[in-house]
């Protein structure tokens, strides 16, 4: 293992055990943090209650949908204004302000669109997401070395295997890393406009703990959603690492 | 030059007025209990302006907002040239940076308040936590990038460190620095209108929810339009900074 | 082997008096770039009008920012000439690369996501041949280019001389007629610059393909070449097309000969006051759009 590795394990166990002591000791109140153990037992009993379920399911699907689309979407558009000069003029200082535009203030309107349901939710995630793919996109893109699309003319290759062969593998590392924001910014999409927004899902529920003081039962929540994303992340971050060191960087 | 000086302010205007036609036509559609048009909003966001008890709310989101990005700015540069120098520790530090960007910080809101308690403080806190992340990883790698050969030069030409520092290192890292804090900036928007979202008692954030609730879509879409025009513009003047510090490096590759 | 039936069917160059068959030409060719931010209209090339020889080895050597890149992309097909026309095997080139064209350039172009292999057999599984003479094509380039134990390395395990053995390997099993090669050892340093050359002309010798070389080493164009063509600053002409008279065997070792000098010197006289021009552009307008 590599000595930074190791220092980071370290550091990372150190930081849990510490938070430990200083939750058992009373250092921190439980009434603010809840220790890290007492947060795996409770993630454990959230886990065997039977009403979680269909918070959890209701949620998980409306990420897996609202992502899915954003990493379509956010690609296909992507494409095209990397494709279209002006186009990309044009949106470019709008992608940039993207994510400081209050998003939620539109749920409203979502809701008369597409009425109650998770419906909105998804939509209003999938917006939140897929701009994060488009400048992934976008960016990966513009770093396709020009000599290995010349390499692809003499190839004579058609436009789609053009894409499929040498644009898309070329760009390969900049669309994970959208990847992995768009996975972030759909849960962060679909939590935040339950936790304002909705009476289900986990997003309410950890709300919902958190205005009646059940603090085990939110940070049972809050763990779980974390590790999930985290358990993806990693996933994706392997799949990267493989990728990065054949291609030597 | 100035033709395309010239296109690069058309071309987003051109964008921004068929948004105005479209939110035109999606009131059409959807009437006045989903979209109010836009005049008679940006009348409504004119008159609230105006108001005396609107002042406040303003202040506090302003107030929370610079405050947020002071600490994202200023202890993301720092963090990030101690991690960016010392080779190590970044390389220990990097991967949970990393890891944390990614992470949907919104989840860890509730704790946030448990910590800071009810008001400015928290918000303050939430905006710099989302803003902090991109500012630390750009600093980082522009420290690291320095071009050897550039300090090699520095020696020879026999500086002191704090000239090597003036002369060398800012100008070799600000562009990328830059880059991080305009990205950060927009980041620690996002966090500190989130955070007004929830539990909040004043700021737009709580404008904004006080409008949810009522369905007062005029005042929804108002305070809507009035932060995202300040995202835009501000975002348009830091991108237009950021492009000419960026003047002197390589020209961009477009793939075509 | 890659092409034993043509050997014979190629005349060796320099054994013919008049009678070359002509393999490309070119037609008072020009290349105009339309002004663009910070630059007005660029001309970048020509009029130019040369013939290429079937079966000859031809460099083209000129100041930087002449125009030979474009050049080389302009008989490739991968640019339109603004005027005059290309013709290649008696058809016109038009913006689309013919048939029996290979190309290499000096950036490194091997796909760092593929094999060694892989990226030798790259366009082979684009064309429709079947499996088994894709493999016996790939392991003949691979062999041919002595890649044979790195097979199953990716590019950025290789050196770059390495990298650009991939790259000529890749062109290699299309069996192109005429191969250009576009500065393919300006980032290598000079020992296997030599060595390199040395395999080019093994290639050429053994493929009977015609090859055009763009480089800036005059001594590399003098040692490979049959005949060398001088271009003058943008908008880049010939002024000077020089005959070696290199026999066809011959390597590296050439440059011991009393003759090289001579050749190189010719190179260097008509080429130095160019350059000096091309200096004096650089700083006035910068180079050419690429």
């Amino acid at each position: 293992m590599k000595k930074a590795t190791w220092i980071r394990t370290v550091v990372l166990v150190g930081a849990v055990g510490a938070l430990e002591i200083a939750c058992r000791t009373g250092a921190i109140p439980a009434t603010m943090i809840i220790a890290p153990s007492a947060m795996v037992v409770a993630v454990v009993k959230l886990l065997q209650s039977d009403d979680i379920g269909a918070h959890i399911e209701q949620t998980l699907s409306a990420v897996a949908i609202a992502m899915s689309l954003a990493i379509v979407f956010g690609f296909v558009i992507g494409f095209i204004l990397n494709w279209v000069p002006f186009l990309r003029r044009a949106f470019s200082p709008f992608l940039a302000a993207y994510y400081a535009i209050p998003h939620f203030a539109f749920y409203p309107l979502l809701i008369v669109i597409f009425g109650l349901g998770s419906t909105p939710l998804i939509v209003l995630a999938t917006v939140f997401a897929m701009v994060a793919m488009i400048l992934a996109t976008m960016a990966g893109l513009d770093r396709v070395p020009r000599v290995l699309l010349k390499t692809a003319r003499i190839h004579r290759l058609s436009l789609l295997d053009e894409i499929w062969r040498v644009r898309l593998p070329a760009a390969a590392p900049h669309l994970l890393s959208g990847l992995k924001l768009a996975v972030a910014y759909s849960f962060i999409g679909v939590i935040a406009g339950e936790f304002i927004l909705s009476t289900s899902g986990i997003g309410h529920e950890i709300a919902y703990s958190y205005d009646n003081f059940d603090n085990p039962r939110m940070y049972a929540l809050i763990l779980f959603v974390l590790t999930i994303v985290t358990t993806f992340n990693m996933a994706v971050y392997a799949y990267e690492r493989r990728l990065m060191r054949r291609r030597g960087a | 030059m100035s033709m395309t000086a010239l296109r690069s302010f058309r071309d987003p205007i051109l964008v921004a007025v068929s948004l105005v036609v479209l939110w035109q036509v999606l009131h059409h559609i959807a009437g006045d209990v989903a979209v109010t048009a836009p005049a008679p909003t940006l009348a409504h966001l004119w008159e609230m302006i105006g108001q005396a008890r609107f002042v406040p709310h303003l202040r506090e989101t302003g107030l929370a907002f610079l405050q947020a990005l002071a600490i994202a700015c200023g202890g993301g540069i720092l963090l990030g040239v101690v991690l960016g120098g010392h080779k190590l520790t970044g390389e220990v530090a990097e991967p949970i940076l990393v890891g944390l960007y990614s992470l949907p910080k919104i989840t860890l809101y509730p704790v946030i308040l448990l910590m800071f308690g009810l008001g400015m403080p928290a918000k303050v806190a939430f905006g710099a936590l989302h803003g902090i992340i991109p500012v630390v990883l750009f600093t980082m790698n522009a420290v690291r990038n320095v071009n050897r050969t550039y300090l090699r030069t520095g020696r020879v030409l026999r500086l002191t460190p704090a000239q090597t520092a003036w002369h060398i290192l800012i100008p070799a890292t600000l562009p990328e620095i830059f880059s991080g804090l305009r990205i950060g900036f927009s980041l620690t928007l996002l966090g500190t209108m989130l955070g007004e979202l929830f539990a909040s008692q004043r700021g737009l954030g709580f404008l904004l929810m006080t409008a949810i609730d009522l369905n007062d879509v005029k005042t929804i879409l108002a305070i809507a339009v009035l932060i995202s025009a300040f995202a835009v513009i501000c975002n348009a003047v830091l991108l237009a900074i950021d492009k000419h510090l960026h003047r002197g490096a390589a020209p961009e590759i477009t793939g075509k | 082997m890659i092409a034993e039936a043509r050997l014979a069917a190629v005349d060796a160059p320099g054994s013919v008096g008049a009678s070359h068959k002509i393999h490309a030409r070119l037609d008072g060719v020009t290349r105009v770039y339309p002004p663009r931010a910070g630059h007005g209209e660029v001309h970048a090339l020509g009029p130019i009008s040369f013939e290429l020889r079937a079966g000859e080895f031809f460099s083209v050597v000129g100041p930087s920012g002449c125009g030979k890149s474009t050049l080389l992309d302009v008989l490739a097909g991968l640019a339109v000439p603004s005027a005059g026309t290309v013709e290649f095997e008696g058809k016109r080139v038009l913006g689309e690369v013919p048939d029996g064209v290979g190309v290499v350039f000096q950036e490194d172009a091997s796909f760092p996501w593929l094999t060694v292999e892989d990226n030798v057999a790259f366009g082979l599984r684009r064309s429709g041949v079947d499996p088994a003479e894709i493999k016996r094509r790939v392991d003949f380039a691979i062999g041919f280019m002595a890649l044979g134990d790195f097979r199953r390395a990716y590019p950025s395990q290789l050196s770059g001389g390495m990298r650009q053995r991939v790259c000529i390997a890749r062109t290699l099993v299309l069996q192109p007629r005429l191969i250009l090669l576009d500065e393919p050892f300006g980032a290598l340093d000079q020992q296997t610059r030599l060595l390199m050359g040395d395999e080019l002309l093994r290639l050429w010798r053994e493929t009977s393909a015609t090859v055009l070389l763009i480089t800036h080493a005059l001594d590399e164009a003098n040692l490979l070449s049959d005949r060398i063509g001088v271009m003058s600053a943008r908008p880049g002409r010939f002024i000077d097309i020089v005959e070696t008279g290199w026999p066809r065997e011959r390597d590296s070792r050439l440059a011991e000969g009393p003759d090289f000098g001579a050749v190189t010197a010719r190179l260097w006289s008509f080429l130095r006051a160019e350059s000096l021009r091309a200096m004096g552009q650089g700083s006035k307008q910068g180079s050419a759009p690429r």
